[in-house]
């Protein structure tokens, strides 16, 4: 069976799980490239333990995934032994750190995105997801003070850090609609009152970016289409080296553990 | 890393619990207050350590004069009458 074939006929919880775990479990491998390269030793650890709490946020995503899908197949597996295609996560998570602006304006966009999600999955009808989202939220908020405060500091800063941010926020903009763009699986799971209905997320958060924006002197750059679908498993290029280097250990000795 | 040339030095305060004092725990660069905080939460609290964190600009503190400690301290040495250790506990008192 094709990978893409096995995804479409998977339970639509677990692939809504894997798409709100893979978000976690890429972007946490993306700041954790950081690590030992901040320009501050400061900031290293402080991005060292956001990418840690996401990694943690997947786990809890991935293993309850795997219960879901009832394959048997754990948070490892999950993580670890899939194929880009069955990797669902939106495109912007796996987008390059660039500078240290590029990954503060991903990690504002993305940060405000998941505060409004998973204050809304606290009230999940699926007790379990509504569980993790109370924990996982904690965490967000404080990821979102975090980032927040950066992008203002850089905007609001010198003529060179407010053209760095400005032009990281452009180049990374177009990336945000697919965070909203809602399918088959998004309703179904707003449907059935597991999920929020994304353009209630989407509202707020507008609200939310355009308050940072306006804070950190920033313009809002406009809409564009989008090509990529990464939450159907279409994705941009960068998401195979991280797969590369996140999978070698798991593929060069099969089964090993911490 | 950088040498945080430009960043000044905090000095961080954190109490371990409710109740008890903030105690200060070490010192970290920050760029501003607000960073301050974020980042004593990321060095001085990731195992638990608090419940709440001061930071102060370590150039706002006014210390005591390392020459002038003979001044400051040492007439308190032969003056052990200010210990409250002449006088007899009534056995009734158990928690002094």
């Amino acid at each position: 069976m094709s990978t893409a074939a096995a995804a479409a006929g998977a339970p639509p919880l677990f692939r809504y799980l894997l798409r709100l775990g893979d978000l976690s479990l890429v972007l946490g491998q993306r700041l954790s490239e950081w690590v030992g390269h901040a320009p501050a030793l400061e900031e290293d650890l402080g991005l060292a333990n956001t990418a840690l709490d996401l990694i943690g946020q997947a786990r809890l995503l991935l293993t309850y995934a795997g219960e879901i899908e009832g394959r048997g197949r754990g948070e490892d597996e999950i993580a670890f032994l899939r194929e880009q295609g069955e990797y669902l996560n939106p495109v912007l998570a796996e987008q390059p750190n660039g500078d240290f602006g590029q990954t503060m304006v991903r990690q504002v966009l993305i940060d405000a995105f998941q505060l409004e999600l998973y204050e809304r999955l606290t009230n999940s009808a699926d007790e379990r997801l509504a569980a993790i989202a109370s924990k996982t939220v904690k965490e967000t908020r404080y990821h979102l003070r975090y980032s927040g405060g950066w992008l203002v500091r850089l905007g609001d800063g010198t003529q060179e850090s407010r053209t760095r941010v400005q032009s990281a926020l452009e180049r990374l903009w177009p990336y945000t609609v697919e965070l909203f763009a809602e399918d088959d699986l998004d309703r179904a799971m707003a449907d059935s009152g597991v999920a929020p209905r994304l353009s209630d997320v989407q509202a707020a958060w507008a609200r939310r970016i355009e308050e940072l924006l306006g804070e950190a002197t920033l313009e809002r750059p406009q809409d564009r289409p989008h090509a990529w679908f990464g939450k159907r498993g279409e994705h941009s290029e960068h998401l195979g080296y991280i797969l590369a280097e996140m999978q070698h250990l798991q593929r060069a000795y099969p089964g090993a553990r911490w | 890393m950088g040498e945080n040339r430009d960043w000044p030095l905090y000095e961080v305060f954190v109490r371990a619990r409710g109740g008890l004092d903030h105690k200060h725990v070490g010192s970290l660069h920050a760029a501003d207050a607000r960073m301050a905080i974020d980042h004593a939460r990321d060095l001085y609290t990731r195992r638990q350590e608090g419940v709440s964190i001061w930071v102060v600009r370590s150039t706002d503190i006014t210390a005591s004069d390392p020459g002038e400690a003979e001044s400051l301290f040492e007439p308190a040495r032969d003056k052990i009458y200010r210990h409250p250790t002449f006088y007899d506990i009534p056995d009734e008192v158990k928690t002094l």
